[in-house]
C-alpha cells in the first residue's frame, strides 16, 4: 500500500480560514485603517470600514466568496477614487489611501490561511507607513498596540486554539511583544542611522497649519485655536519674566489696505540694525517642531543667528532649509536693549511709514488730531493710542466680527472687538498715519513654564502679533497694543495670550502642559535621535565617535546576547507539579469547617468527615452531602478530574459559608 | 560509539566529529532507548515561508524608516523584528523539554496503518500545535496538560517484527513564522500481524460447513472497542462521529466443535497467501467467538480456545513464522 506523501508544511489544498481567525483579521485591518484616519479624508476611511464590515458580515452569514467581478471593479475603483481625490497617485497621502484600499481588497479575497498571513504582513507594513505622518508618542503607542491584534491573528491561524479563544489568541503576542521590548530598544539605539537619505525624502509640505508670512485681521484665528506644540525653549537659569516672553518670528513692513506683508524692506540685504545691550544676555535652547517653513523664533531680541540660519536687518532670522524635522538651536538674547537707536536709514524709514492711499480716512484723521495735540512728542502719541484701547470700550474676542474695506476704521470706531491681529494692525496704522515709523511683528508670546524640566512650552495658540515703533533716541520699541486691552488676557494661567477666552474652563489644560514633559523627552530622545546623536552614544565609554562598524558590532552582540538570554528564559520549565485544584478546594472547605470546630481527624476519610460535618450542621447537610459525593466522584471516578467540574466544585466551595447558626443543638 | 568512529588509520570521521557536536544528526538515524528527551541540541528551527516573507517585509520597513529618518517607524520595525526573534524561541519552546517516555503499539495487520500510542512526560504544558510525521505522513498530535498522550499511525509493509520508523516531531506555533522540528527514533520493534485475506471459506474443517456460517459474519450490533479487538472490525464510519472507537459485533455461534485451521490443508498456494488466509479465518472465528484450533506448519497445534489470548497467540505465531 502506497501512502500519499504529504510534504511538511505544504498542504495540498490551501487550508481554509476559520471564523475566529477571520474575525481577528478583520479587527486587525479595521485597526490599521483607523490609525490612518487622521490624515485621510473621513469619508474614504469610513467607506473602507463599511466595505470591511460588509465583507465580515457576508463571510460570516453567507459563507460565500466575493464575486470576481466585484473584486475587479473595486481594484479599479480604489486607485481611481484616490486619483480623483488628490489628482495624483503619488505622494504620501495618495499612497497611504491606495495601500489602505488594497488591504481591504485583500480581505475581500481572503479565504485561506495563506491569504490571511499575507494580509497580516501587509497590514504591519501599512501600520508602519502611518508613522510617516505623525511621530508623536501617543500615535506611536497606538500603532504599536495594533501589533497585538496582528499577532493574535497569526496565532489564530495556527492549530489548537480553543474555540472562543480570544484570550488564548492574544496571549502569545502580548507575551512576545513585552518580552522583546528591551531587545527592540537596544536595536533601536544601535541600528546605524543614515546621514543622508538613500532616496528622496517625502514631501511634507501639506497638512500642518502654521504661521504664514501674511497677517490680515482674522487670519491667525485657526492658529490661535490650535493646541499643538510649536516649540519648547529650555532656560537653564529660569524663564524670563512673563512680560518679556515675546518670541519674534518675522517682521511685516508692508500694508496693502487689508493685510500686512513682509514687503521689500524685509528682503533687502542689509546688516542687522545696531544693537546695544543694556543687560546680561540670556542663553537658551530652542526646539522648534517641524513647520515646513523657514522662520526661526528667538526671544526679543537675539544677539546673533544660530548655525544654519541667516539674520535679516530687523534681527529676525530664518533657516536656510525648510524646517522638516525638529530643529534644535541655541541663541543668546538680551531683553533690555536699544535697537537701531543710531538712526534710521531713509529707505527703512520710508518702508516703516508706508501706507496705501485711500484707506481708513477716520483713522488718519485721528492720528493727525493726536499729532496736532502733542506736537513732536512721539511717545505721547503711542500712549494716546494705548489709552484709546484701554478705555475706549475695546473687547478682546476671538470671534471678531468681519471688517469692511476700511478695516482699521471699522475696527476702531465700529466693532471694537478683535484679537492681537486687529490691535497690532490698527495700532501700527495709527502710528504710521501719525508719522511714527512702525512695523508689525509676528511670533509667539507667553508659554507654560515647566519647572520640573525647566523649559517653556509654547503652543501654536501662543501665536501673537504686536508692534514695534521707532522713537528717536530709543530706537525700535516693542509695543503690545493687545496688552492694553485687558491685563487679564495676558495673565492667563496658561500664560497663553489668546487661549483664555472661550476655553479657560478646560480643567485638563494645566495637566496637559505638565505632561508635555513626556512629549518633549520623546521628541528629543526618540524622534530626534539622529546619526549625530548616535555617534555620541559611546561617549560614556570613552569613544568620542561611534562608527558604523562599532554600532554594527554592538548590534550583533546585542542580538546574540538577547537570543541567548531568551533561549535561557524559554528553556525554564514550569513548576513540576501544578496545584491540584481539587485538593485546594477540599482544603478550603476543611478550613471553613474547622473554624466551626469540625476538624478532620487524621484517621478520617473524606466520606466520614463530611458525614460527621453534615450531622453537625443540619442546615447545611444537603450541601455537604453534595460536596462529599462530588469530591469522591471527581477524585476516584476519573484518571484525571475533569477541569470544568473541578472548577465548578471549587466555585461552590468558595460560595459555601457555614456559620455557627447552622450548628445543631 | 558509532561505527564511523573507527575509520581508516584511526582517524575520526567527519560525520562522527559532527555528531559529537550535534548529537541530533546522529540521533536522527540511530534508534535510541526511551525516554527520548528533546533538548536544545537536537531541535532544529527554520523560518517558514510566512516567516521568510515577514523577514523581507522587515527589511523593507527598516530601509523605509532609516531613509525617511523616521524613528517612530524604526521603533515599530524593531518591535516587530524583536518579536519575530522572540517567536522563534517560543516555537523552539514548543518542543523543548518534551520527553517521550513510552511507546505502545496496537496490534495491527499488515497493509493497514498501525496505531502507536505515545506517552510523553507530563510537564503540565499544553502543546496544541505538535505534529508528528511518520514515514512521510504528518499527523496532528496535540498534547494536553495532565495527559500527555497521543497516537500516530505507521505504515506496515510486511508481517513480523518491524522497527518503529524515524518520527519527525514538529510545531509552527505560535505564529507560523518558524518551524521547529526534531527527530525521534525509538528503539522499539512492533509486531505486525499478517495481511488478512477474507471472503474464503476455510478449505478444511472437521464439521458441517453450515455450522461455520452460523458463527460467521452476521452483523449483530456495535459495541465499544477494547484493546485487543481486531482492528478490521472497527466500525470506522460510526466511530468517526464519536471520540472513541466502536467495533462491529457478530452473532455468537452456538458452542460446538472447535474449528480447525490447518496449515497443511492449504496446498498449492504460496506461503504468504496461506498465512494470510489462516489469519483471516482466525479473525473470523475470534469475532464469532467460536473456538478454533490452529495447526501450524510444524504441525504444532494451538487451541482449541476462543479467547483473546488464543487469538493473539495464533496471530503472533503466524506473524513470526519464517
Amino acid at each position: 500500500m502506497k501512502l500519499r506523501h504529504v510534504p511538511a508544511g505544504r498542504p495540498a489544498k490551501p487550508a481554509p480560514l476559520d471564523t475566529q481567525a477571520f474575525d481577528l483579521l478583520c479587527a486587525t485591518v479595521l485597526c490599521v485603517v483607523a490609525v490612518h484616519v487622521p490624515h485621510l479624508p473621513p469619508w474614504y476611511t469610513a467607506a473602507l470600514a463599511v466595505i470591511l464590515l460588509a465583507r465580515w458580515w457576508q463571510r460570516r452569514h453567507r459563507r460565500r466568496r466575493v464575486a470576481g467581478w466585484l473584486r475587479i471593479a473595486m481594484l479599479v475603483a480604489v486607485p481611481a477614487t484616490v486619483i480623483a481625490m488628490y489628482g495624483t497617485p503619488l505622494g504620501r497621502e495618495p499612497g497611504a489611501a491606495i495601500i489602505c484600499g488594497l488591504l481591504v481588497l485583500k480581505i475581500l479575497e481572503s479565504e485561506s490561511v495563506r491569504d490571511a498571513r499575507m494580509a497580516v504582513g501587509f497590514a504591519c507594513f501599512i501600520l508602519m507607513s502611518a508613522l510617516l505622518f505623525d511621530q508623536s508618542l501617543a500615535y506611536t503607542i497606538v500603532a504599536g498596540l495594533v501589533l497585538l491584534p496582528a499577532f493574535a491573528t497569526l496565532r489564530a491561524l495556527g492549530p489548537g486554539l480553543p474555540q472562543p479563544g480570544w484570550v488564548a489568541a492574544f496571549r502569545p503576542g502580548a507575551v512576545v511583544l513585552a518580552a522583546s521590548l528591551p531587545a527592540a530598544l537596544l536595536g533601536f539605539l544601535l541600528i546605524p542611522r543614515l546621514a543622508t537619505p538613500l532616496w528622496g525624502a517625502p514631501d511634507r509640505g501639506i497638512g500642518r497649519t502654521g504661521m504664514t508670512d501674511r497677517m490680515a485681521p482674522g487670519d491667525l484665528h485657526s492658529l490661535l485655536t490650535d493646541d499643538s506644540v510649536a516649540m519648547r525653549v529650555g532656560f537653564t537659569d529660569g524663564p524670563p519674566p512673563e512680560h518679556q516672553r515675546y518670541f519674534r518670528g518675522m517682521v511685516l513692513w508692508e500694508f496693502d489696505g487689508r493685510a500686512w506683508l513682509p514687503g521689500a524692506a524685509a528682503a533687502r540685504p542689509a546688516p542687522p540694525a545696531q544693537l546695544v545691550a543694556h543687560g546680561p544676555a540670556t542663553v537658551y535652547d530652542v526646539t522648534l517642531l517641524p513647520s515646513q517653513q523657514h522662520w526661526m523664533f528667538a526671544l526679543d531680541v537675539p544677539l546673533a543667528a544660530p548655525e544654519g540660519a541667516m539674520m535679516g536687518p530687523d534681527r529676525t532670522f530664518w533657516s536656510t532649509a525648510p524646517i522638516t524635522h525638529a530643529a534644535h538651536y541655541q541663541v543668546a538674547s538680551v531683553t533690555d536693549y536699544r535697537l537701531g537707536a543710531d538712526g534710521l536709514a531713509p529707505g527703512t524709514r520710508a518702508a516703516a511709514l508706508q501706507l496705501p492711499p485711500g484707506f481708513n480716512p477716520r483713522a488718519r484723521a485721528l492720528a493727525a488730531q493726536w499729532r496736532a495735540q502733542v506736537g513732536d512728542h512721539d511717545a505721547a502719541i503711542v500712549n494716546a493710542a494705548l489709552d484709546l484701547f484701554h478705555t475706549g470700550g475695546f473687547v478682546y474676542d476671538l470671534n471678531a466680527p468681519p471688517l469692511g474695506r476700511n478695516s482699521v476704521d471699522d475696527f476702531l470706531f465700529d466693532t471694537r472687538t478683535g484679537f492681537c491681529e486687529h490691535y497690532a494692525s490698527a495700532f501700527t496704522f495709527l502710528m504710521r498715519a501719525a508719522d511714527i515709523p512702525a512695523r508689525v511683528v509676528v511670533g509667539y508670546h507667553g508659554g507654560y513654564w515647566n519647572e520640573f524640566a525647566r523649559y517653556l512650552l509654547i503652543r501654536q495658540s501662543n501665536a501673537h502679533s504686536w508692534s514695534e515703533v521707532w522713537l528717536a533716541g530709543r530706537g525700535w520699541v516693542r509695543v503690545d497694543p493687545t496688552a492694553a486691552v485687558s491685563e487679564v488676557v495676558l495673565a492667563d494661567a496658561d500664560g497663553a495670550t489668546n487661549t483664555m477666552i472661550g476655553r479657560a474652563g478646560s480643567w485638563w489644560l494645566p495637566w496637559r502642559n505638565r505632561l508635555d514633559v513626556v512629549n518633549r523627552w520623546w521628541n528629543q530622545a526618540v524622534v530626534g535621535f539622529d546619526d549625530l546623536k548616535q555617534g555620541r552614544l559611546f561617549q560614556p565609554f570613552g569613544i568620542a565617535h561611534a562608527t558604523v562598524q562599532m554600532l554594527g558590532a554592538a548590534l550583533a552582540v546585542v542580538v546574540l546576547v538577547a537570543l541567548g538570554v531568551g533561549a535561557l528564559l524559554a528553556s525554564i520549565r514550569p513548576r513540576a507539579r501544578p496545584r491540584d485544584a481539587l485538593a485546594v478546594a477540599q482544603r478550603r472547605l476543611q478550613r471553613r469547617l474547622s473554624r466551626l470546630g469540625i476538624v478532620r481527624g487524621n484517621h478520617e476519610g473524606p466520606r466520614d468527615y463530611y458525614a460527621r460535618s453534615a450531622q453537625a450542621l443540619p442546615d447545611a447537610a444537603a450541601q455537604l452531602h453534595e460536596f462529599a459525593d462530588e469530591y469522591l466522584r471527581l477524585r476516584y471516578a476519573f484518571h484525571e478530574p475533569p477541569a470544568e467540574r473541578t472548577r465548578k466544585f471549587a466555585r461552590a466551595v468558595r460560595h459555601f459559608r457555614p456559620h455557627r447558626g447552622q450548628i445543631g443543638v | 560509539m558509532s561505527v564511523d568512529g573507527v575509520a581508516h588509520g584511526g582517524e575520526i570521521g567527519i560525520a562522527t566529529r559532527a555528531a559529537r557536536w550535534f548529537p541530533g544528526l546522529e540521533r536522527g538515524r540511530k534508534p535510541e532507548a526511551l525516554p527520548i528527551r528533546l533538548d536544545r541540541r537536537r531541535i532544529y528551527i527554520v523560518p517558514t515561508r510566512t516567516g521568510l516573507g515577514f523577514a523581507v517585509l522587515l527589511l523593507v520597513m527598516l530601509a523605509g524608516a532609516l531613509n525617511y529618518q523616521n524613528n517612530s517607524a524604526l521603533l515599530l520595525t524593531c518591535m516587530l523584528g524583536a518579536a519575530m526573534a522572540g517567536s522563534m524561541l517560543m516555537t523552539w519552546r514548543e518542543l523543548h523539554g518534551l520527553a517521550l517516555h513510552s511507546l505502545h503499539a496496537e496490534h495491527g495487520f499488515c497493509g493497514a496503518r498501525l496505531l502507536l500510542h505515545l506517552a510523553f512526560a507530563d510537564d503540565h504544558r499544553a502543546r496544541p500545535g505538535l505534529t508528528i510525521a511518520v514515514d512521510g505522513l504528518e499527523q496532528p498530535c496535540p498534547l494536553q496538560p495532565g495527559s500527555n498522550r497521543t497516537s500516530v499511525t505507521m505504515a506496515t509493509e510486511r508481517r513480523g517484527w518491524m522497527a518503529v520508523p524515524r518520527m519527525r516531531i514538529a510545531s509552527t506555533l505560535p505564529f507560523g513564522l518558524f518551524r521547529a522540528w526534531s527527530w525521534m527514533t525509538p528503539e522499539r520493534n512492533v509486531l505486525v500481524y499478517p495481511r488478512v485475506l477474507d471472503g474464503t471459506q476455510p478449505a478444511a474443517r472437521n464439521d458441517d460447513p453450515n455450522e461455520r456460517t452460523a458463527g460467521g459474519d452476521d452483523f449483530a450490533g456495535l459495541r465499544d472497542y477494547h484493546p485487543g479487538d481486531p482492528i478490521r472490525h472497527v466500525a470506522w464510519k460510526a466511530s468517526a462521529r464519536l471520540d472513541h472507537l466502536l467495533v462491529r459485533e457478530f452473532d455468537r455461534a452456538a458452542p460446538g466443535q472447535p474449528l480447525r485451521f490447518d496449515w497443511n490443508d492449504l496446498p498449492g498456494i504460496d506461503r504468504e497467501t496461506r498465512i494470510s488466509r489462516l489469519a483471516g479465518w482466525v479473525c473470523d472465528a475470534y469475532a464469532a467467538a467460536h473456538p478454533w484450533i490452529l495447526v501450524l506448519e510444524d504441525r504444532h497445534a494451538l487451541g482449541p480456545a476462543s479467547d483473546a489470548a488464543h487469538y493473539h497467540r495464533c496471530l503472533t505465531a503466524l506473524a513470526e513464522s519464517p
